[in-house]
């Protein structure tokens, strides 16, 4: 009756199993170079969006540091007190690095807490349409299907004509454009998960009803979860961009990517290129970087939850 | 429990049925709106079933694909709800049950599924598996837990060095027997094992098959053998109850079931039971489609496929009559001699 004790599986030591399977996972999604490329990037803007007050040149919220008559210096330029502005100056006389750089920490921060309140709202509700079913599950896709109906930005144009501009607003709009994505994304598997034998399993258990919800499917649903959410951010971000350059996103005094490029908008046609294309070239590398990555997560995760 | 004596069976369902309704979809509320009719079909699943296991016991519940078996099954579980009928545990009715009543027969009754693989949570290691619900329920303290797993898992034949390890880590017999761990974790008094062995290769059957007859002794076990294979059966019931279209058609003690089989049915699953050992599984191994559930023949089930049927079998529903002492049948044919 023992003969089968010992397991036909990888000879794999029992503490090192979650490695094991984090490091199979790596190994697929290390087939790709340019997957590989687009996630150092993103580590190294993320990177650059924590550090900001440190590694920034200046700090372009400071205006005892900015000289207005430093300002709309080309690219390599140096000032009087021999301080090198790499990428320029814009119409105040900021450094565009430091703008830049300050500029991104917004857009990120924007973008990554706006998905995952987002992830957190559009779980739930698809948690409990697919669980609950019936009558709840019909009148929760309804306001999904509804919310999916309106284009993103109009919807979120007309939040902040509403509630006006700032950090906390902005985001706001943001998850309720949002949300329903995950929440119908998040039905559709749990549902899946829902007929399994796991689930009855569990409730032959006499497991209560939120422990089975959130402690064995849920777990089950996180490998679309994530590559929606890697996807939304991008989302996210590229939507405040537009928000931000229409006029309507975050206040001028707490310049986003998309602010940067608005203010250097009307220069371009003067000439002065870089106050705007920087900004636009750094927003274009931060979402097709994140897109890249979420491409991959989607190839790399998803036969995993065919099995 | 007051009323509950030696005689009393640990388990009994009385005239228990199962409907599914199959819920329209969107084309066809579409159609529906514009007044086309839409017959709301119903699957009688479980149809009118009554039986009764005692202390100790081994009944087997045989049958083809479709008959109903999982979904009977799943109601004596606790995981759906029947439709109509009665559920006794240890002589208490279902709907007699306080709520601490309901927790203990709920833990008192558990399953084992046919997948090894569905049934476990792929997320979860093995020792979550096993201790989370005894944990949870406050059967076992927090730091004893380890242990009681190790033991659990030593019980059903796994090496407790590797409870750390995720499910897919494990061939499918060492699987099942997680599954197995599982549900002994909450102290069950009874077992439904719904096609437990179906799914692995034939070695491997027979010493899962074997885990099970030790348990049974080791933890005072009685157990629903739910099997579409009479072979299977044979060697671990006491006795058979056979199954078609949501009925019960015969139950017997499983040497007379065996050697004299009174409905025409089990005759014939009898004379097309694959040889114990080829590993041949047949599904319907009657002459004749199975009818559909949805709309099943009137009268007797079978008399579509039936070599003995009269005139009156397509007529009158034929009843579960005893035929001999213990031996029940559905079948016109004993009230004619
Ligand atoms: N959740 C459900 N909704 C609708 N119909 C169902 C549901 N579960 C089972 N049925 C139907 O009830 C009938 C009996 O199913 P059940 O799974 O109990 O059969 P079974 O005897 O276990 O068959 P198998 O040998 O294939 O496991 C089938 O016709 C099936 O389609
Ligand atoms: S009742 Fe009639 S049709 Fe049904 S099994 Fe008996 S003889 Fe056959
Ligand atoms: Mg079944």
């Amino acid at each position: 009756m023992n003969s089968e004790i010992s397991p036909t599986a990888p000879a794999a030591s029992s503490s090192t199993v979650d490695e094991s399977r984090l490091r199979m996972l790596w190994r697929e999604y290390a087939e790709r170079r340019g997957a590989v490329v687009a996630l150092i990037v993103c580590v190294v803007l993320l990177a650059a969006a924590i550090l900001a007050p440190i590694i920034a040149p200046q700090n372009p919220y400071d205006l005892s540091v900015i000289d207005i008559f430093d300002s709309r210096l080309p690219p390599g330029s140096v000032n009087p007190a021999g301080f090198t502005y790499w990428l320029g100056t814009d119409g105040q006389g900021r450094d565009m690095l430091s703008a830049m750089i300050y500029g991104l920490r917004l857009s990120l921060f924007v973008g990554v807490l706006s998905g995952l309140l987002a992830i957190s709202a559009g779980v739930t509700v698809g948690l409990i349409a697919a669980y609950a079913g019936g009558a709840v599950d019909a009148l929760l896709m309804r306001v999904v299907d509804f919310m999916l109906g309106f284009p993103a930005i109009l919807v979120a144009l007309i939040l902040l004509a509403v509630l006006g501009q700032g950090v906390d607003k902005v985001i706001f709009a943001l998850v309720m454009v949002q949300w329903a994505y995950f929440a119908r994304a998040v039905r559709g598997t749990a549902m899946i998960e829902r007929n399994k034998e796991y689930v009855e399993a569990a409730i032959s258990l006499g497991l209560s009803r939120p422990r089975i919800v959130f402690g064995h499917i849920l777990p089950n649903c996180m490998p679309p979860i994530i590559v929606i959410g890697t996807m939304q951010i991008a989302h996210a971000i590229s939507t405040e961009a537009t928000l931000s350059f229409l006029g309507l996103g975050l206040p001028i005094t707490e310049p986003s990517l998309g602010l940067l490029i608005a203010n250097g908008f009307s220069f371009l046609l003067s000439g002065l290129y870089w106050i705007s294309v920087f900004p636009g070239l750094l927003l274009l590398v931060t979402i097709f970087s994140i897109n890249i990555v979420g491409d991959r997560l989607r190839d790399v995760l998803n036969p995993r939850l065919q099995k | 429990m007051t009323t509950a004596s030696a005689e009393t069976p640990i388990l009994e369902v009385r005239r228990i049925s199962k409907r599914f309704a199959r819920t329209p979809d969107f084309a066809e509320r579409l159609a529906g709106m514009f007044g086309a009719k839409f017959d709301a079909r119903v699957v009688h699943a479980v149809d009118d079933v009554s039986l009764a296991v005692k202390h100790g016991e081994v009944v087997g519940l045989v049958g083809e694909s479709g008959c109903g078996k999982s979904t009977l099954g799943r109601m004596v579980a606790g995981i759906i709800p029947k439709s109509d009928g009665e559920l006794y545990f240890e002589g208490a009715e279902s709907a007699m049950w306080n709520a601490a009543q309901a927790q203990a027969a709920q833990l008192a009754v558990q399953i084992i599924f046919q997948d090894p693989m569905s049934s476990l949570n792929p997320r979860k290691r093995v020792r979550d598996i096993i201790g989370e619900a005894p944990l949870v329920h406050g059967m076992v303290a927090r730091d004893a837990i380890a242990d009681y797993v190790s033991d659990l898992m030593l019980k059903v034949g796994l090496d407790p060095g590797y409870k750390r390890r995720y499910p897919h880590q494990f061939s499918g017999g060492q699987r099942q027997r997680i599954g197995i761990a599982r549900a002994l974790a909450v102290k069950p008094r009874f077992l439904v094992c719904d096609e437990a062995v179906a799914a692995l290769d034939v070695s491997i059957q027979a010493q899962v098959l074997n885990l099970f007859m030790d348990l049974k002794d080791a933890f005072n076990l009685t157990y629903l053998f739910i099997s579409h294979d009479l072979g299977v059966v044979r060697h671990l019931s006491d006795r058979v109850a056979i199954m078609y279209l949501g009925r019960i058609v015969e139950m017997a003690p499983t040497t007379e079931l065996y050697a004299t089989p009174n409905h025409p049915y089990t005759r014939a699953l009898l004379e097309e039971v694959p040889q114990v050992g080829t590993g041949k599984r047949i599904y319907s191994v009657v002459k004749g489609e199975i009818p559909s559930p949805l709309n099943p023949p009137p009268g007797c089930h079978f008399h579509p496929r039936c070599p003995h049927a009269m005139p009156k079998c397509a007529i009158e529903q034929p009843a579960l009559k005893q035929v001999a002492p213990g031996r029940f049948s559905a079948c016109h044919l004993n009230d004619q001699n």
